[in-house]
């Protein structure tokens, strides 16, 4: 058994056989020969590894001809290894002995060497050793999976994904019914694949370091999605702690589902309004079915991304219907484009490449560079407000000019419209996102000229701290709960009460339970959180008065260091609800 | 020679150690006799000379002494063409600096 830590950024917990995917995209389908005699599986693995032999000496005679003998040389050793005889003692023994598919036992014989290469090998004597043995599992299971080379779409079973990244549109791919959890080397609590994790409703962890080598595909893992675990192959007790666990877990969502038409209301009767975040129109539901009271912020990037053309007014139009279709009466708070300019195949002419991209032309930047662009995306929010309560809000805005023309663009939008008979809501709700420390500072002169604040916690701690949320390196400096993060969202929350503005909080941090008594306590009354975090919030606030909240948040902000006060706000969430703090 | 093996120590003088190359060089040599030929480790068990898995797990790097034991109806002429082969591994390195 091996205990890993990561990043959880998706709740919940997984038990289940691995599927690893790599840049080759080789996966290990499953664990134990189904059907038929084991004989069959022994003679699959002789001729395949047959084949993989005759392919390195192919390739040792074509590397020889080409680049000289002693490059030949190294597939010649690729072939003796393959062609060992201990080698395929070793895996006939797993296959007969355990029933492992010809696939699995490869693929653990293989990795069983390399970690005892790697064990001993503390100055890395041995790394590019390892890395030939990694070629040579490749080549015998592709030539086990030939034909039936499995595809993510395609899973018959139910497996856990291991991965070193995944890429959002991959995450997006993946099945829920099938894919029951996953578990990246890369990527940091608020990396958009986290955030598709918690689309998916499916247990992550995230920004786990380096374990690749040391799992098979086909291996059983754990994923503990609460508190940031991923195990592999668990010995008895551990996976029966997790099964318990894992059924406490499906109880107390299913009494946080009875929440969903009781008001987020504190026991002294202080009203919270909890707005859901989506990114995709087809998420409205998950607002409604959580009991959420709208939409607090409605990412709009995914209209442009994978695209050869930039999205017409119609493309986004449909987009925001269907999201007011579902959702009614309810707000709407519709963010324009938040992209970086690197994220672009067409939409705008050739951009340089950047080197610092965090801080060049991104997000409203870009938009107040290309007009077009901009315009197109405001007819459409506009034409939209006259289906219902939608709201307009610019992201990443760091000074006041820039929020000054982004409204003297939106005037002679209306005003388009307007000449065009077009019928819009003439007094749309304009709001600004609060996510650079400029504007956080300056939120005093800001709230004259918005009607609503939302305070993106993520880019705000990511800007203030100077420090890459998605890089693993430096992701520990990264947290909302840093002393001088709480002071910038203090300075918000008074200027938008001293400007009687709405103010919300729309980060991660707002979905985060640790941190809703804090919120509360400083002011806020508004909360914008992934819609799977509703209920546990919802929870939180139904089980505390306003004064707790006052006390919470006037001690954490006494307090010195990130740590400090993550560390005390979690004792006090753990006190009044157990559940939601491991 | 009537069941006696025969062996002798080598200590492994190229920069890289048996990797990759010299490993498969090894086993092709050793495959070429009859004999049996096992490689240790001091304090540990032996190998089997001619599996080129068993002399990876040796993680035998520069500085270390192997112990070659050969036994078998041509274990001398093994033996010896063994170790030169050993010895001339640091002529890998002089062809690599070239």
């Amino acid at each position: 058994m091996e205990i890993k830590r990561g990043i959880p950024v998706s709740p919940g917990v997984a038990i289940g056989l691995a599927l690893v995917l790599d840049n080759e995209g080789i996966r290990i389908p499953r664990r134990f020969v189904e059907d038929g005699p084991l004989d069959g599986e022994v003679a699959r693995l002789r001729v395949a590894l047959a084949a993989a032999a005759r392919e390195a000496r192919d390739n040792e005679r074509a590397a020889a001809d080409k680049l000289g003998k002693q490059y030949g040389a190294i597939f010649a050793a690729h072939a003796l290894l393959i062609e060992d005889p201990h080698l395929i003692r070793e895996v006939e023994a797993l296959i007969r002995e355990q029933s492992f598919a010809a696939e699995y036992a490869v693929s653990r014989v293989i990795r069983r060497h390399v970690k005892t290469l790697e064990n001993l090998d503390r100055e890395g004597h041995f790394a590019s050793r390892t890395a030939d043995l990694f070629d040579i599992e490749k080549a015998i299971l592709r030539n086990l999976l030939g034909q039936r080379r499995e595809l993510l779409q395609h899973l018959t079973e139910p497996v856990i994904v291991l991965a070193h990244d995944l890429t959002p549109s991959e995450t997006a791919a993946l099945d829920p019914k099938m894919v029951h959890a996953f578990a990246t080397e890369a990527g940091g609590r608020a990396s958009h694949t986290a955030i598709m994790a918690g689309v998916l409703e499916i247990p992550a962890v995230v920004g786990v370091g380096k374990f690749l080598n040391d799992v098979s595909g086909g291996d059983e893992v754990i994923v503990d999605g609460n508190r940031g675990f991923l195990i592999l192959n668990p010995d008895d007790e551990t996976r029966e702690r997790y099964e318990t666990a894992r059924t406490t877990f499906r109880t107390f969502e299913t009494r946080l589902g009875e929440l969903r038409d009781l008001p987020a209301e504190t026991r002294d009767g202080v009203r919270v309004q909890l707005l859901g975040n989506i990114e995709f129109p087809e998420e409205a539901r998950h607002c409604l079915t959580r009991g959420a009271g709208g939409v607090g912020l409605y990412r709009t990037e995914f209209l442009y991304l994978n695209k050869q053309t930039d999205p017409t007014e119609a493309e986004h139009l449909d987009a925001y219907l269907t999201v007011l279709r579902v959702l009614g009466p309810q707000p709407v708070v519709i963010r324009t484009l938040d992209l970086g300019a690197d994220k672009f195949a067409t939409a705008t002419e050739q951009v340089h490449e950047e080197r610092n991209p965090f801080l060049g032309l991104r997000s409203v930047r870009l938009c107040l560079r290309n007009l077009t662009l901009f315009k197109t995306q405001m007819r459409a929010i506009l034409r939209a407000s006259a289906f219902g309560d939608v709201r307009i809000m610019f992201p990443m805005v760091s000074t006041l000019l820039e929020l000054r023309q982004c409204k003297m663009i939106l005037a002679e939008v209306k005003e388009d419209l307007e000449d065009e008979g077009i019928p819009f809501n003439r007094k749309i709700p304009v709001g600004t996102m609060i996510e650079v420390p400029s504007a956080a500072i300056l939120a005093d002169l800001f709230a004259r000229e918005v009607q609503f604040f939302s305070i993106g916690t993520n880019d705000l701690t990511q800007y203030t701290l100077a420090a890459d949320r998605t890089n693993e390196e430096v992701a520990s400096l990264y947290s909302p709960g840093d002393p001088a993060v709480l002071r910038l969202i203090e300075n918000v929350v008074r200027a938008a009460q001293r400007y009687t503005l709405d103010v919300s909080v729309c980060g991660e941090m707002s979905g985060d339970p640790i941190y809703t008594l804090l919120l509360l306590g400083m002011g806020l009354r508004q909360l914008s959180v992934t819609p799977q975090n509703i209920p546990e919030v919802k929870k939180i606030i139904r089980s505390i008065t306003i004064e707790e909240a006052n006390l919470i948040a006037q001690e954490a902000m006494r307090l010195d260091t990130a740590r400090d006060v993550n560390n005390y706000l979690r004792e006090q969430t753990r006190r009044i609800l157990p559940e939601v703090v491991n | 020679m009537n069941g006696q093996p025969l062996r002798s120590k080598v200590r492994i003088i190229n920069a890289l150690g048996l990797h990759m190359r010299p490993m498969q060089g090894f086993v092709e040599l050793a495959s070429k006799f009859q004999s049996r030929v096992a490689v240790a480790k001091e304090g540990e068990q032996p190998v089997d000379g001619k599996s080129p898995w068993g002399l990876l797990s040796l993680r035998a790097e520069q500085g270390t002494e192997l112990t070659l034991e050969v036994e078998g109806p041509d274990q001398q002429e093994a033996l010896d063409a063994l170790v030169v082969f050993l010895n001339e591994l640091i002529k890998e390195d002089e062809e690599a600096s070239e």
